[in-house]
């Protein structure tokens, strides 16, 4: 991997949808190592960022770029693990075991007729056991508890070992105590693994906590530095309102 | 009693008939998981209008029927896509378009309503060798299609916006199952009639799901159910004196009832799992491990 290639770069990316302009002139690039927190009030284009960047929604003017390429260009996508916001919300209906959940993770690493061979058995189990899910993989997703299902998706984006992971609010409906765990898996995988992680959050304790990088939008990106610049910057007394005491710190 | 077996066109109705259902269902778990399983009843209409045409210019109707069905599919797709149009709007506006003309169609030539008889109703007992051959072909070419693009299916089926960003190419995807949904509703005309064909679709598939712990195990049970219901339904009809369609779609709806019924069961069996393990040490997470 080139270090001096910034693993992401959004450049002017603006977005206009029926006659709203949701994102306006945004720039940012996003290194290798870092753990970015994008932040910003409901509605404020977190989500439409982050589909923008991946493919999911083209943009009105500017571009991005993946690993040095044109998103709309770019076909290395098991690079890239993603964990959208709806998976908070997936159907506890639907028969799909653990297993077989983490086993999607591995598609974009194979080549038609993209068949399991054995070998993906191991990057299954080690994937559920970096999630501490081991021994859940015969269990139906439905079953398990919310943080629990988190769990599989990370273990389905990072099956397949990617260089940077997305995360859309993946805390959405899970318990103080599982969230605090859940980060701290989040950290551990970006220091001891080098993984970069791309995670929108409305909370302010994982910023202070553990990530280096922060982006806060709101239709513009109005701030975007290191964690240390965003605990002394006035955008963040702003943002807060006087209705936080923010005390930033990491370990 | 009588050997069944002894009649050929039993034997074709039995080999066509097991074939015809399992891949319904096999196609049908994908399409009710997608919350698409509308567009089977909407495609049966559809393939109303094809029978007639192809009845209309004698020309063989099931390949007609075949075309036209595939054609409206790939429009539906684009209606729900493109259009803005909510929910299952695009399958109504095509599925009447289908009756209208098959309507017409029937009324301009008025000399064979007999034969439409057969396809609105099914006549199973009936079909002839080529038909056979036609239903393992196309059988054949659904059941390989699904089992070549199966990983992709599943991934689209669950969570598609993953699976785009995983490179799989959904769009493309997407009008494979719509074609694969018009072969198969052509091909499941034959067994209970456009009327009743959505129903080897949908039945087995929700049976399944009600019970199913994997994806696997749904599209096994399914078909399993599926084919029980086309043979068992096939022999009751022959003894009875019934049709075969209703039969077979009884047998179908029954066996939904059998396995909503045990779906509290499983329930009961989920709250009674142990906690799973807590989430690793920070010791335990090493790259490579």
């Amino acid at each position: 991997m080139n270090l001096n290639i910034p693993l992401i770069s959004v450049e002017n990316v603006s977005l206009i949808r029926q006659g709203l302009e949701v994102l306006k002139e945004v720039s940012f690039a996003i290194s290798a190592g870092d753990f970015l927190a994008l932040i910003g009030p409901n509605g404020s284009g977190k989500t439409t960022l982050i589909r923008v960047i991946l493919g999911l929604l083209p943009s009105t003017a500017g571009r991005v770029l993946l690993m040095g390429e044109e998103v709309e260009q770019f076909t290395q996508w098991s690079r890239i693990g993603y964990v959208p916001q709806k998976a908070a919300h997936q159907d506890s209906s639907f028969p799909a075991s653990v297993r077989e959940v983490v086993a999607m993770g591995l598609i974009s690493l194979k080549r038609f007729p993209r068949l399991l061979k054995a070998q993906d058995e191991v990057s299954i189990d080690q994937a559920l056991d970096r999630v501490g899910l081991a021994g859940l993989k015969t269990r139906r997703v439905g079953e398990l508890s919310g943080g629990q299902q988190q769990r599989v998706f990370i273990a389905r984006a990072i099956v397949n070992r990617p260089d940077v992971l997305f995360l859309d609010e993946p805390t959405a409906g899970v318990d103080a105590e599982t969230q605090t765990r859940f980060y701290d898996m989040l950290a551990e995988l970006n220091r001891k693994e080098a993984l970069t992680i791309v995670l929108i959050t409305h909370d302010f304790g994982i910023i202070t906590k553990h990530v280096n990088r922060v982006a806060c939008l709101n239709q513009r990106l109005f701030f975007h530095g290191t964690h240390q610049d965003f605990c002394s910057s006035p955008v963040v007394q702003e943002l807060l309102q006087g209705e936080h005491h923010l005390i930033c710190h990491r370990h | 009693m009588e050997n069944l077996l002894t009649y050929a066109f039993m034997q074709r109705a039995l080999l066509a008939g097991f074939l015809i259902s399992l891949t319904c269902a096999v196609l049908g778990v994908f399409l009710v998981l997608r919350r698409d399983a509308m567009i089977g009843h909407g495609l049966a209409h559809v393939t109303f209008g094809g029978v007639a045409l192809g009845l209309f210019l004698s020309v063989a109707p099931i390949l007609v029927a075949l075309g036209v069905a595939v054609i409206s599919a790939l429009g539906i797709l684009q209606l729900k896509e493109r259009a803005g149009l909510y929910g299952d709007t695009g399958i109504g506006i095509i599925s009447s378009l289908g009756m209208a003309l098959g309507i017409i169609l029937v009324s301009l030539a008025g000399s064979f309503n007999v034969d439409l008889f057969g396809y609105l109703f099914g006549n199973i007992l009936a079909i002839d060798p080529q038909e056979v051959w036609i239903a393992l072909i196309l059988a054949f070419v659904v059941l390989s299609a699904i089992a070549l693009f199966y990983q992709e299916f599943v991934y689209l089926t669950f969570d598609s916006e993953s699976a785009r960003v995983a490179g799989v190419r959904v769009r493309r995807l997407e009008s494979l199952l719509a074609m694969l949904t018009a072969v198969t509703v052509v091909l499941g005309m034959k067994v209970v009639g456009i009327l009743l064909v959505s129903a080897l679709l949908v039945i087995p598939a929700a049976a399944a799901l009600q019970v199913a712990r994997s994806f696997k195990e749904a599209l096994a049970v399914a078909a399993f159910l599926a084919g029980i219901s086309a043979l068992a339904g096939l022999v009751i009809s022959f003894y009875l004196d019934w049709p075969a369609s209703g039969t077979i779609v009884s047998l179908s709806g029954i066996f939904f009832l059998i396995f909503y019924q045990m779906r509290p069961f499983r329930k009961h069996r989920r709250e009674e799992t142990p906690s799973p393990s807590p989430l690793p040490s920070r010791q335990g997470v090493k790259r490579g491990t």
